[in-house]
Parts: structure tokens; C-alpha cells; sequence
């Protein structure tokens, strides 16, 4: 895949649990430069109020899956940013 | 087969979906809500899941097992409100032998504990109200022997406690 200079991404991004209370909503919507990885998503998030208080290495999913902070991220995904998990 | 379950869990129909005539042991857990925690009473709680992800991430650790072992498991966690005693999650697995029906019950639930975004907020006796942070796995389950090596990583993230609420 190539990417043209200029080129964005848009993501879908969701928050759970205490991150959606801290956040005060439970998705948005982020646009940010191509190409992305979900550590620049959440950069872009941690500049905004509602990733403000975000940890420095949150779990995280794309597309239903656990991702890595160096997992490339396209316009459609959906990004998960998950509290410590206490399920069990 | 849904894993996620808004009603009560009985164990016995995981059982029926597992049990076979080839198949001479049956592992079984249920993790069932506490009355505390820590020092805390409790007096309910409610769970709350990443649904899409959570159903998804279930199957892959049932899958993983049934790869591993010669297994059939079932599996079902509750969501919502739970009372104390209620069953939070059941597993059954069965196999031939009875030691390949205990390694696989074990790997499911210690697998389901570490990847499965599922939530637990508890309601205190005092009427506060806490997300619950987990607590170690203990000693020897990580990684389990023989089981987490060709299992996907669930990403190293740093403690993040202080976002409870």
C-alpha cells in the first residue's frame, strides 16, 4: 500500500470503563497524519481533554484483537484503549 | 454459543455441550462473586465487557486450548449485575485422561483473566463504588508450562491504577 503525502487516517476510537468515566464519553472520532500506529493515536488522544489522564502504555485493540503500540492503524479501524482487565 | 451472559449461569448445560463417551474426564471452575475484597465488604457488583471483542477474544483462548490439548470446552462469563455467590464465569472442559481436562480448564481461565476485556466495578457495604484492579496472576500460572509459549503475547502495559474512580 502506498501512501500519498498528506494523506490522512480516520479512526474510531473507544474508551471503557474508568477511562470512558475519565474521559466523559465513550468513543470519538480521531483524525490524524498517514501513516498511523496506534502510539500516535494515542498521542493525539493524550493532546485532547478526554485522553488527558491516559496512562503512558495503555492495553490496547484494533479491530477486535490486543495491538501493540507499534501496530499500524487505517482509516476504519477501531481502536479499543482498555483499563487494567478484571474479568475471572 | 454466546460467552458472554446477561442471566444467570448454570453449570450443567456447559457440561452437556462437552461431555462425550470417548471423553472419560470433565474439568470444571466456576469463579463465583466474593463477599470481600481485600479488607472491603462487598455487597454486588457488575461486570461490564468490550462485547464484540470479548466474544471474540473467547473464542480464540477456547480454540487455543482445543489446539493444545486433546479438549472440547465450554465457556461463559456473566455480565451486568451480580449478587455474592453468584457465578461469574464456568468452564468445562473434557478429554480423554483427566490430566489434559485440568490443563485446559486452568489455561482457559488464567488466559480469560489476562486478555478478555471484560470489567468488574464493586459495590462496597459502605455504599462506595470501585473499578476493581487486577491482581497477579499466582506464582507458576505466567506463562502456564507448555501452554502460553505459542499463545499471541497480550501486550505489556505499564499499572494504571490510579484512573479508578
Amino acid at each position: 500500500m502506498t501512501v500519498s503525502a498528506g494523506s490522512t487516517v480516520t479512526v474510531r476510537v473507544l474508551l471503557f470503563a474508568s477511562y470512558a468515566e475519565a474521559a466523559g464519553q465513550p468513543s470519538l472520532t480521531l483524525t490524524l497524519p498517514a501513516p498511523a500506529t496506534v502510539a500516535s493515536v494515542l498521542r493525539l488522544l493524550r493532546s485532547q481533554t478526554s485522553g488527558a489522564r491516559l496512562p503512558e502504555r495503555p492495553l490496547c485493540a484494533v479491530n477486535l484483537a490486543h495491538a501493540r503500540l507499534d501496530t499500524p492503524v487505517a482509516s476504519g479501524d477501531e481502536i479499543a484503549i482498555l483499563p487494567p482487565l478484571s474479568g475471572g | 454459543m454466546p460467552f458472554l451472559r446477561d442471566q444467570p449461569i448454570d453449570l450443567a448445560p456447559l457440561v452437556a455441550r462437552v461431555i462425550s463417551p470417548d471423553r472419560g474426564g470433565i474439568a470444571c471452575f466456576l469463579g463465583v462473586v466474593r463477599d470481600h475484597h481485600e479488607d472491603r465488604r462487598v455487597a454486588r457488583l457488575e461486570y461490564s465487557a468490550y462485547e464484540a471483542m470479548a466474544e471474540a477474544e473467547c473464542a480464540r483462548v477456547v480454540a487455543e486450548a482445543e489446539a493444545k490439548w486433546d479438549v472440547r470446552v465450554a465457556l461463559e462469563h456473566r455480565v451486568g449485575r451480580l449478587e455474592i455467590g453468584d457465578v461469574a464465569v464456568a468452564i468445562a472442559a473434557a478429554a480423554p485422561h483427566r490430566d489434559a481436562a485440568f490443563m485446559a480448564c486452568r489455561f482457559v481461565i488464567e488466559q480469560v483473566k489476562r486478555r478478555v476485556p471484560i470489567w468488574k466495578r464493586e459495590h462496597y457495604a459502605d455504599g462506595t463504588v470501585a473499578w476493581v484492579a487486577p491482581r497477579a496472576a499466582p506464582p507458576g500460572t505466567e506463562p502456564l508450562a507448555g501452554a502460553a509459549a505459542d499463545a499471541p503475547p497480550v501486550p505489556e502495559h505499564s499499572g494504571h491504577t490510579d484512573w479508578g474512580v
